[in-house]
C-alpha cells in the first residue's frame, strides 16, 4: 500500500519554509556568527554586529533577513512508495513559493525568460531537483537563493591530470574572484566528479549541509580543513571590506566520474546561506 | 560623519575611502532594469525622471513594504552590473553611487575626472538597514516592480566610503 501525501500538505510546508528561510538565518550560522564576533576587530567586527543585529530585527519585526529573497531551490527526496494525490507534485511546490512569497512579504524576484525579463510577480517558477529513494518518506528543502553570490559561482570542466592541485586552485581563484560581490562570510559548495551538471547540483546540495558538516574520506575532510584555512587567509573579511572571517565552511560533495574527465563546481552560499526543510 | 543630500561638490571632496558616513535626505532607487530604461531615455533625448545633480542612485530593489512601516527590507546589490551604465550616468551630471563590490576601471576614472563618490553598504543587513527609510514614493517606472525608481527619505544610512573623488578604493589590500 504506498503512502499517500496530499498536495495541500505540500503547498502548506513549502509556503512555511520559504516564510522562515527568508527571516531566520540558520541557528548554526547565527550560533558561528555569535562566536567569530570575538575574533574579529575595527570594521569586520562591526559588521558582524550589525549582521547579528539585522537578524534579531528580522526576527522581531518578521522582515527579510535580506531584501534579495532569491530564487527558490527546492530539493524533493521522495520515497518510491509515496503517492502524491489532488494534483501534480510540481505545480504544488510552484503554489507553495506563490502562497509564501506573497503572504511574507518577500520580494519577487524571477523574470519569466533570461532575455526579455518580464517580472513573474510571484515568485515562481522554483527551480526543483528531485531524487527518488527506497521507503515511503518524503523530505524537502527549500532554499532561497540570492544572486550576489550565485552569480559569483562557477563550473569547470577540468581533466584528470590538473589533478587536486587543480581542483584546490579552481575553487581559491573563484573565492578571491567573488570578493564582497558574494556577501562574505560566504559558505563555499563544491561538486567534484559525475557529469557536467552533476557536479552543480553536488556544489548546489553542499551549501545545505549543516557547518560542522564534512566529507566521510579522510582525505577530502582534509582538502576542505586546507582550504577553509587559505580562504580565511585571503583576508577579504565581513562584507568584503578586510578582516579574519571570509569564509564559515567550505563543502565538497564527491561522485565517480569518466575516465577523461575531472568536473568541477563552486556554488558560493553568502552570509545568511537561507536554507530550511522538513518531512512529512 | 554625517552628510546631507544634495551632496555638494565640497562635501564629496571630503571624503576619504575607507570613512564610515551617515546619509540623510533623499536617495533614488536604480538596479538592472531602472538603468536599461534611463539609457533608452537618454538615447531618445528626453528628460531625466529625477535631477541628478548633487544626488546619490541606490543599487537596490526593496522588499514589499509591511503595514505599518516605511519601507521593507532593503540593501544594496553588485554594483559591477551598473558598470556598464555609470560612466554615461556621471557625466549627466549624477555624483554617487551607493552598492557593494568592486566597480571596474572606467567608473573610477569618471568618478575621478567628475568628482563622484561611490559607497557601499552591507549587503545582506536590509531589515537594520530598512530602519533607516522614513519614507517612500515611486517616481517612476512602476510597471518594474522591485526594480522601479523609488525616492527614498532616510535619516543617518551608514555607508563606507568605497571610491573617493581622488580615486583612492577602499577594496585594494
Ligand atoms: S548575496 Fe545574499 S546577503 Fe548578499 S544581497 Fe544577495 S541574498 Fe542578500
Amino acid at each position: 500500500m504506498p503512502r499517500k501525501i496530499h498536495v495541500n500538505d505540500i503547498i502548506k510546508t513549502v509556503e512555511e519554509l520559504c516564510i522562515k528561510a527568508c527571516v531566520v538565518v540558520p541557528c548554526d550560522i547565527r550560533r558561528f556568527m555569535e562566536g567569530a564576533v570575538e575574533k574579529e576587530e575595527g570594521l569586520g567586527k562591526q559588521i558582524l554586529q550589525d549582521m547579528l543585529k539585522n537578524q534579531d530585527i528580522a526576527i522581531a519585526d518578521n522582515l527579510p533577513i535580506c531584501q534579495d529573497t532569491g530564487m527558490v531551490v527546492v530539493f524533493v527526496t521522495i520515497g518510491q512508495d509515496v503517492q502524491i494525490e489532488g494534483g501534480s507534485l510540481g505545480d504544488a511546490i510552484n503554489q507553495g513559493v506563490r502562497d509564501g512569497y506573497e503572504k511574507g512579504l518577500l520580494r519577487k524576484s524571477v523574470v519569466a525568460d533570461p532575455i526579455n525579463r518580464v517580472n513573474t510577480k510571484d515568485n515562481t517558477p522554483a527551480v526543483i531537483h528531485y531524487n527518488i529513494v527506497e521507503g515511503d518518506g518524503f523530505h524537502i528543502t527549500v532554499s532561497p537563493k540570492g544572486f550576489g553570490s550565485e552569480n559569483m559561482s562557477r563550473l569547470k570542466m577540468l581533466v584528470p591530470s590538473d589533478g587536486i592541485e587543480g581542483v584546490k586552485k579552481f575553487i581559491i581563484e573563484t573565492v578571491v574572484a567573488a570578493d564582497a560581490n558574494a556577501c562574505p562570510p560566504i559558505v563555499v559548495g563544491v561538486g567534484v566528479g559525475g557529469s557536467f551538471e552533476k557536479s552543480a547540483i553536488m556544489a548546489k546540495e553542499a551549501l545545505m549541509k549543516p557547518l560542522d558538516a564534512h566529507h566521510p574520506d579522510p582525505f577530502w575532510h582534509n582538502i576542505e580543513k586546507e582550504l577553509l584555512a587559505e580562504i580565511n587567509n585571503l583576508g577579504i573579511g565581513p562584507a568584503g571590506l578586510g578582516g579574519r572571517l571570509t569564509a564559515m565552511a567550505v563543502h565538497i560533495n564527491t561522485y565517480a566520474t569518466h575516465i577523461a574527465g575531472l568536473p568541477l563546481a563552486v556554488n558560493i552560499g553568502c552570509h545568511v546561506n537561507r536554507h530550511e526543510e522538513a518531512s512529512l | 560623519m554625517e552628510i546631507f543630500t544634495p551632496l555638494t561638490t565640497d562635501a564629496i571632496k571630503g571624503l576619504k575611502a575607507g570613512q564610515m558616513v551617515h546619509i540623510t535626505g533623499h536617495i533614488y532607487t536604480a538596479r538592472d532594469a531602472a538603468h536599461g530604461r534611463l539609457i533608452e531615455l537618454l538615447e531618445a533625448g528626453r528628460p531625466m525622471p529625477f535631477d541628478f545633480d548633487g544626488n546619490i542612485v541606490f543599487y537596490a530593489g526593496p522588499a514589499p513594504t509591511p503595514e505599518g512601516a516605511a519601507c521593507g527590507s532593503i540593501g544594496p546589490t553588485t554594483a559591477g552590473r551598473m558598470d556598464l551604465y555609470a560612466p554615461t550616468l556621471i557625466k549627466q551630471g549624477l555624483k554617487a553611487m551607493i552598492g557593494k563590490g568592486l566597480r571596474n576601471d572606467k567608473v573610477v576614472a569618471a568618478i575621478k575626472d567628475y568628482d563622484g563618490v561611490y559607497f557601499v553598504g552591507v549587503g545582506g543587513v536590509a531589515a537594520l538597514m530598512s530602519k533607516c527609510v522614513t519614507h517612500v514614493e515611486v517616481v517612476a517606472f512602476d510597471d518594474l516592480g522591485t526594480e522601479a525608481i523609488r525616492r527614498l527619505t532616510v535619516e543617518k544610512m551608514p555607508v563606507i566610503v568605497a571610491i573617493d573623488s581622488e580615486g583612492r578604493n577602499v577594496y585594494e589590500r
